[in-house]
Formats: C-alpha cells, sequence, structure tokens
C-alpha cells in the first residue's frame, strides 16, 4: 500500500462555509494506475492537492510511501515532494525562461541524488521517452502547449517518483499523444510507479486500472476495471 | 538548500529580462557613485580646511597671558569688604616666558613632539612711503620654524637662507607685502608698540592660503625683533609646538600648563569653529547618501516585488517540485545582492571617476594659492564602506519581497 487517505474532510470558507471534501477514505497499492474522474466542481482536483501534500488545510489522515504526511512543516513536504511525488499540471508547466532539458534537470538538481552530468542524461533519455528529446535545448516559452506538457511529463519523472501525480496530465495533447502518455503511464505502473490522475476524458479512464468517481466531495463508486494487468 | 541550483535560477531570471534589472542595478549605482563622490569631496575640504588651519597654527602654543584683571591691594587685606578702588592700573607684568629657550628645548625631547620653535612675537607698524598697516612679527629661528611650518613649501619668491645670512631680513606674508606694493629686495620700515624703529629688507613671500595669516605675519631673525624690542637674547614669548600625532597635542598641552605655569592652548580650542563645520559636514554628508541609498533601495524593492507578482506561476512550479521556502528566498535575494554588488561596483568605478574628475577640476581661489583643484581625498575606506552600504540595501530590499515570494500558496496558483 503506497497511499493511504482516511476519512479526509475538506472546507472553503470564502465566502461562505463550504464543504468541499466529506469523509473520503480509499487506498492505492503500490504500481496502480487510477483515474479520478467526477462533474465539475466535484471536488476531484481538490482532492489531488491535498494529495500533492501542498494544501494542508484538511481534516483527517494522509500517509504515502510509509511517511505519515498530515501536520508536516512546509519544508518536510517540500523535500518529500521533490523525492516521491512527480506532477503533471492543467495549465501550468514550465519556467518559461528555462530550456526543455534544464526544466526537466531541476527537480532532479534539487534532490541531488546524481552528479549534473548524470541528470542531464537522465533528463534526456526522459524526454526521449516522451518524444521531445528534439526539442530539449529550446527555450521552454517557445514550445507549443502541448510539446510543455510534454516536457512537463518528462519533468514530473526525472527523479523517478513513487507517485505521479496528474491534473488532465493530457488535457492539451491531441490523440495520437494522448495514447503516447497513456502508454508510457501504463508501463510505469507495470514497473510499479503509481499513477493518480484527475481526468474529464473517459477514454483516457477507461484505460486505468481503477476508477474513483467522486460527486459532491464524495466517492461514489470505486471500481476495478476489467483490463487489470496481473501483479 | 543548494545554492547552485538557486543561483542558476536567479541568474537565468536576471537574464531574462536584463533592460530591469539594469534599472535596478542603475538605482544603486547612482546612489553609491554619489555617495562616494560627495564623502570624497566632503572629506577632502575638510582635510583641507584642517590642513590649513593646522599647517599655519601650532599644535601647542605656550605663551604668559599677561592678565590684566588682578584684585587690588585694599581687596586682598579685607575681603568682602565695602571697598572701592578707581583706575586701578594693570600691573606691569612683562610677556616674556621665563627660562623660554630652555623650556623649549625641555618640550623638544617629550616623546611624540615633532618640532619646537620658540619665538617672540609682537604688533607692528609696517611702513612703506605713505602706507601704515599694522601686523605682527614674529621672531624665530628659521629652521627650526621651518620645520614646524614647512615654510620652504609655501614660499612664494625670495629665500629663506637669507635669514641666516642678513640680520636685516624679512620674510613677509604674500597679502601683507601686496598691500604694502613690496617685492623682494624692497625696503620696509618696522615700528614696533614701545616705539622701537628699524628699516628691514624683503627677502622672501609666503602664503598659506589663510588671509589672516598672509596679510599681517612677517618672519624676521629672533635676535633682531629681540633688539628692536630692546630685550635680552634670551627674551621670548611663545613656544610653538607641533606633534607628529596632533590628537596627542591636548594631553600633552595640559601637561604642558601644570609643568611650566604658563598658558598653553592646543589646535583643537584654537580652531574649534573649522572642527565643528566638520562635523556638520560629515553629518550632511551621511545624512544624503543615506536618502540616496534609501531611494535606490526603494527602486530595488519595487522591481524585485513585480518579479515576484510575474514569477508567481514560476514560484508555485517550484514549489510543487520540492523547492521548499528557503530555496525561494535564496533565488530572489540572490537576484537582489546580484543587483547589488554589479550595481555597487559599477558605481564605486564611477563614484571614482566623478571624484578624479572634480580633483582635476581647476578651481580659481584668488589668493589662496595652496589650492589650486577642488580637493578630493581618495581613501579605500569610503569605497568599503560605500560597497557595504550598497550591499546592506539591496540586502533589506529584496528580503521582503523573497519572503513574500517564500509565501505564495502554489495550490492557490496553480488550481488556476
Amino acid at each position: 500500500m503506497v497511499l493511504s487517505a482516511r476519512h479526509l474532510n475538506k472546507y472553503f470558507y470564502d465566502p461562505d462555509t463550504f464543504q468541499v471534501l466529506r469523509d473520503i477514505t480509499f487506498d492505492v497499492q503500490a504500481g496502480e494506475f487510477m483515474a479520478i474522474v467526477g462533474k465539475s466542481g466535484c471536488g476531484k482536483s481538490t482532492l489531488l492537492y491535498l494529495l500533492s501534500t501542498m494544501d494542508t488545510d484538511y481534516e483527517g489522515q494522509i500517509e504515502m510511501a510509509g511517511t505519515n504526511l498530515t501536520g508536516r512543516s512546509q519544508d518536510f513536504l517540500a523535500h518529500f515532494r521533490n523525492e516521491h511525488l512527480g506532477f503533471v499540471f492543467q495549465f501550468h508547466f514550465l519556467l518559461p525562461e528555462f530550456s526543455a532539458l534544464q526544466n526537466v534537470m531541476l527537480p532532479g538538481q534539487k534532490l541531488g541524488k546524481y552528479p549534473a552530468h548524470e541528470i542531464e542524461e537522465r533528463a534526456m533519455e526522459k524526454l526521449r521517452l516522451i518524444g521531445m528529446a528534439d526539442y530539449a535545448r529550446k527555450p521552454a516559452s517557445k514550445l507549443s502547449g502541448g510539446q510543455q506538457q510534454r516536457v512537463a511529463i518528462a519533468r514530473a519523472l526525472i527523479n523517478d517518483p513513487t507517485i505521479i501525480m496528474g491534473d488532465e496530465p493530457t488535457g492539451n495533447l491531441d490523440r495520437a499523444n494522448s495514447e503516447n502518455v497513456f502508454h508510457i503511464f501504463k508501463e510505469l505502473a507495470s514497473k510499479g510507479q503509481t499513477i493518480i490522475t484527475v481526468t474529464h476524458d473517459p477514454d483516457f479512464a477507461a484505460g486505468t486500472d481503477r476508477i474513483i468517481e467522486m460527486s459532491d466531495g464524495q466517492i461514489i463508486s470505486g471500481h476495478e476495471n476489467q483490463v487489470r494487468q496481473a501483479g | 538548500m543548494d545554492l547552485t541550483i538557486a543561483s542558476q535560477i536567479a541568474r537565468t531570471h536576471l537574464l531574462a529580462k536584463k533592460r530591469q534589472t539594469l534599472v535596478a542595478m542603475l538605482g544603486v549605482t547612482f546612489g553609491i557613485a554619489m555617495f562616494i563622490t560627495m564623502i570624497s569631496f566632503m572629506q577632502g575640504v575638510n582635510q583641507f580646511l584642517e590642513d590649513s588651519a593646522l599647517d599655519a597654527s601650532p599644535h601647542i602654543r605656550v605663551y604668559n597671558k599677561v592678565n590684566t584683571q588682578r584684585s587690588s591691594l585694599i581687596d586682598e587685606a579685607h575681603p568682602g569688604g565695602f571697598n572701592v578702588v578707581y583706575h586701578q592700573k594693570p600691573k606691569a607684568e612683562s610677556a616674556r616666558l621665563k627660562n623660554g629657550l630652555i623650556i623649549a628645548n625641555r618640550i623638544g625631547r617629550q616623546p611624540g613632539v615633532l618640532g619646537v620653535s620658540p619665538q617672540l612675537s609682537t604688533q607692528v607698524f609696517y611702513n612703506n612711503g605713505p602706507i601704515q598697516l599694522s601686523g605682527t612679527i614674529a621672531g624665530v629661528e628659521i629652521d627650526r620654524e621651518n620645520q614646524l611650518y614647512r615654510l620652504t613649501t609655501r614660499l612664494q619668491s625670495g629665500n629663506l637662507n637669507a635669514l641666516k645670512t642678513n640680520p636685516d631680513a624679512l620674510i613677509m606674508g604674500s597679502g601683507l607685502a601686496r598691500d604694502l606694493n613690496v617685492r623682494v629686495g624692497d625696503k620696509v620700515t618696522v615700528t614696533t608698540p614701545t616705539g622701537g624703529t628699524r628699516v628691514l629688507r624683503v627677502a622672501g613671500t609666503f602664503g598659506f592660503g589663510i588671509s589672516t595669516v598672509d596679510n599681517t605675519r612677517s618672519y624676521a631673525n629672533l635676535a633682531t625683533v629681540q633688539e628692536i624690542l630692546q630685550k635680552d637674547p634670551s627674551y621670548i614669548t611663545d613656544i610653538h609646538v607641533k606633534m607628529t600625532d596632533p590628537l596627542q597635542a591636548i594631553p600633552l598641552g595640559k601637561q604642558l600648563q601644570a609643568m611650566f605655569g604658563y598658558h598653553t592652548e592646543d589646535w583643537a580650542t584654537a580652531n574649534t569653529a573649522i572642527l565643528a563645520g566638520e562635523k556638520i559636514r560629515n553629518v550632511m554628508t551621511f545624512v544624503v547618501s543615506f536618502t540616496l541609498l534609501v531611494v535606490a533601495g526603494f527602486g530595488i524593492y519595487n522591481i524585485m516585488n513585480m518579479t515576484v507578482v510575474n514569477k508567481i506561476k514560476d514560484i508555485a512550479i517550484l514549489k510543487a517540485t520540492g523547492f521548499d521556502g528557503r530555496d525561494i528566498v535564496a533565488i530572489f535575494l540572490l537576484q537582489a545582492v546580484f543587483i547589488g554588488i554589479s550595481g555597487g561596483l559599477l558605481g564605486l568605478g564611477i563614484g571614482f571617476g566623478l571624484s578624479y574628475l572634480l580633483s582635476i577640476t581647476p578651481f580659481d581661489t584668488g589668493n589662496m594659492i595652496s589650492l589650486k583643484t577642488f580637493p578630493v581625498i581618495f581613501a579605500a575606506k569610503y569605497y568599503i564602506m560605500g560597497l557595504l552600504f550598497g550591499v546592506i540595501t539591496t540586502l533589506l530590499a529584496g528580503y521582503f519581497p523573497s519572503r513574500k515570494a517564500s509565501k505564495v500558496d502554489p495550490v492557490a496558483i496553480l488550481r488556476g
């Protein structure tokens, strides 16, 4: 078990007190490829940000990779994110002044697990995986939205995180690239990395191991897909 | 916290907005350049005024203060009584320093004393035809006086050594010589208050750059002046002392007063007005420089604040990918420090250039010959101070926006 969420409650206070998440409890196993679906405003993005450790204003318990993350300091959480979590966001992707390669390298340099040249090699490898190797030296601001999103996926992979989280990770991609990303996620999951994505795309969700469907801040169904691979 | 990545990101941010970086830098540059120029110039002026005042006056002057106030005999006999004395004459008291030459030699042996010049100073009238001017004449041993006041360097015409060979030689202040319309070789009649008269020949003129000295003072041989006053060869009225360290003059002056019982006056007391002016100029310099730096600081603060607002998405992404608050502070503080140091260094260069230009600018002071250009001091400590001020200002100006950046809530930004 790589992630366990226990009785998560979350409120928004502005303008009125409003409960976004109601008693969310679920576990995720290592190597699981999971999709969170639901209508707009159902709280799925909020849940993802809670799991991402960036939003710490909640009730309940979150445990990831054997570490309790509730009530930890911001610095601890930052370090934890760096080492164990990879992110792909919906709208904001890269640092515009840096090249694609530098963007991918940054979290690796922050972690400092490998020497600089090795980080660069690894970053190139991730870019190759995502089909962006040819654009490695281009400034991020010169890339299209879809290209930026793919580089962002490469960046999420750089530290071989335990869990990769995506908020509409394929939202800006065409069908071919969407499928490519899907296959990459699938492959990573088969190698033991856990993937949690929030998505609107029913095709994308259908291909995952497990779908959590949310409505009004509650999980209304959490079923396993039949196509789940063995192991 | 890893400073290499932080500095890499800081560098990229700075290079991405070169114009903005330059503007922020120039704010500091301007402040520091003005600080350097102003302090160098002001200190130059201070130094010049102090030098010219100190050069022309002794560090310690020992003299016999002839006190006209004395109690009458009846007051001494009936103190506190109703005593009325009309028209009491002052006691006949000579301005002589008893054993003055011996005292001078003893002072000369004190530690820290650079030179001692015993002299006989008196009021005189200078006559040249119909022109009559009052002034003072100092009878000196010219070598000792030269050691104190470096007269050789202040000589405008003639020769000091004439005083040694010719008993009637006179070295005259340049302003006095001009007013009397005399040149080297011309004769001047000198009349003392006691009635003695002597015709002396001008052997040289000097200028200290201080009109009160140049317009009144002359030097003659000690023996000659003693002769005009009809005094014996041991008669002297003043002992001038120069120290290697002017600050030592103040305690030594007190000590000498206690030792010999004669009145002593140190340079600080004699030049109170100049020293007060110096303090005021120092305060002014610092206030103006400080204001300039504060303005530059606000400039940096604004630009850094703007940068943080512009980069708020980047900050959110960095935080999401595992950079903590200290990394973010480092990224933005490094930018401020870079702006401060590079702007500061540039400011030092420009400040040096401006001070140099000022120091070679001709400055017409009329007859103040010792000043041909503006006085400017080049001292490393002002440059160090300037750079330090610059860096501290930018650190303060950069810190608050950086802290704001580190407090950015990534969730609020990334949710869109």
